[in-house]
């Protein structure tokens, strides 16, 4: 019985201090945001996250959304300036790599690269607390409290999402 | 600053309880000089009492028990009792008067500062009347000689303690909440502090430097301080800036003037003119200073600092650059 709690809380709390240097990020798999492509079906095989099981690489990641002002846009995951991030909702794709993607090399209509700012390292906890905040990771790896008082519920509580894979919204409303 | 002189500093700063610099830590040395002396005492005589007891001869033919032997024993008993109470009545009543003078308000001459604690470094800003004018620097605390200063302590993360030992007893600084202290240097001179409460895997590594200066010269220094950075005059230390600001450093760190306005990390405005980079852990040299920025991780395990690649070039010139930070 100890043996298997020791092994679970073992699992959630790796810590990597030495990072990837954000000059060695650039090397990223051409990573596709839709099933549509020419010629015959090819799949590729999906990159996973090295912090969707990390409780640690999650709070950090939590830390990191306030300190580079993702919240500026974003705001707590409600969306506001940028689209919102608690929603089942993903206009360029739901799974790590796309959002690494979109933290990396930025977005049109405002979503900013922060490939060469970032380390892969911390992008990759960004990646996991953004999941985190709809519901995509196991409830014992997302954050159960925050620092400041929040109005929406811990990552921890919040019902697994079923990611909709929308379109852009029309031009008219980008404006 | 060269090395040598770094390293020198380092060496000559003072950390020490026994070594009081200031008023207070100087009535907290005397009630501890008092407390020692009385231990000693009490010491001397508990022990000699003992010794006496074993050792002491008793007559074949010693007297049985007697009620009058039984009094007398009564009374001495009850006298070393009272004796003791008496004397830690009197530490009680000392120890109070010493805790209510070191904490008595400095009065408004003092000079306002705002101290912060990070995981693992401490925020440093003197205030000003207007916003503009605030000095911040990081991990060096320069104050007058003879003038009180007044530290507002505040932390953002975890619970973290301000203690440099020569010149004041420790004070913690609590997230969420607001707390004050004040001391005062005598004499000029650099006396180390540290953080103490464990507030992490690099606790250890919180250090920082209060360095009391004659009046005259804590002004011209605090003078620079709260100026911006100086522009780059050669190529060189262009280039720097531009790495510098297109690479990760401009996400957590300020150089007041430019662009880079970042308040997670130290506020590198002048950098230069700091004994000590990363806390008190390394003097700050050019090759102490190239560490830190390709491998902080080396160093101090656990810090915020991410490594950072950059090519010799780039290194070389942001190393030029951040030498002019003075």
């Amino acid at each position: 019985m100890l043996g298997l709690c020791l092994g679970i809380a073992c699992e959630r709390e790796e810590r990597n201090f030495q990072g990837i240097p954000p000059s060695a990020s650039a090397s990223m798999p051409p990573v596709r945001e839709s099933e549509l492509q020419p010629g015959p079906p090819t799949r590729s095989a999906p990159i996973s996250g090295p912090y969707e099981e990390n409780a640690y690489g999650v709070s950090q990641g939590k830390t990191l959304y306030n300190q580079y002002n993702c919240s500026g846009c974003h705001f707590q995951g409600g969306g506001g300036i940028g689209p919102p991030l608690m929603d089942a909702d993903w206009i360029y794709g739901s799974r790590p790599e796309n959002i690494f993607e979109t933290i990396a090399e930025g977005r049109p209509n405002g979503m900013p690269a922060f490939g060469r700012k970032i380390n892969a390292d911390q992008i990759w906890q960004l990646v996991a607390y953004v999941r985190s905040m709809s519901g995509l990771l196991r409830k014992d790896v997302a954050p159960g409290r925050s620092d400041d008082m929040q109005v929406r519920p811990q990552e921890q509580s919040t019902p697994k999402a079923r990611p909709v894979h929308s379109a852009l919204p029309p031009a008219s409303e980008r404006q | 600053m060269s090395a040598a002189g770094s390293l020198l500093t380092l060496v000559q700063q003072s950390h020490s309880v026994l070594n009081p610099a200031g008023p207070q830590t100087r009535m907290i040395d005397r009630l501890w000089d008092a407390m020692y002396l009385t231990s000693i005492v009490v010491f001397v005589l508990v022990v000699g009492a003992l010794l006496w007891s074993a050792f002491r001869r008793r007559a074949i033919d010693d007297p049985p028990q007697t009620p009058a032997r039984e009094q007398s024993l009564k009374t001495v008993v009850a006298g070393a009792t009272g004796l003791t109470i008496l004397v830690l009545l009197g530490f009680l009543v000392y120890d109070v008067a010493v805790g209510r003078q070191i904490t008595r308000n400095p009065g408004a001459q003092a000079l306002q500062i705002r101290v912060t604690g990070h995981q693992w470094w401490w925020e440093v800003q003197y205030r000003d009347s207007i916003a503009k004018d605030w000095a911040t620097t990081a991990n060096e605390i320069h104050i007058p000689t003879g003038r009180p200063v007044a530290l507002e302590l505040r932390s953002t993360d975890v619970i973290h303690s301000f203690w440099p030992p020569d010149l004041t007893p420790k004070r913690d600084l609590i997230p969420g909440n607001v707390n004050s202290l004040w001391f005062r240097a005598d004499s000029a001179g650099v006396y180390r502090g540290q953080c103490a409460e464990f507030c992490g895997q690099q606790h250890a590594k919180m250090g920082f430097l209060v360095i009391a200066e004659p009046p005259d010269r804590f002004a011209l220094w605090l003078a620079r301080q709260r100026d911006t950075a100086q522009t780059p005059t050669t190529d060189l230390t262009r280039r720097g800036q531009e790495v510098f600001l297109g690479s990760t450093c401009v996400m957590c760190h300020a150089i007041g003037g430019t662009p880079a306005g970042s308040r997670i990390g130290p506020d590198l405005t002048h950098l230069a003119s700091r004994r000590t980079i990363a806390a008190g852990t390394l003097p700050n040299t050019r090759g102490n200073l190239a560490g830190w920025i390709l491998d902080p991780q080396r160093i101090k395990p656990g810090t915020r600092m991410p490594p950072n690649q950059l090519s010799p070039a780039d290194l070389h010139a942001l190393l030029a650059y951040l030498e002019t930070l003075k």
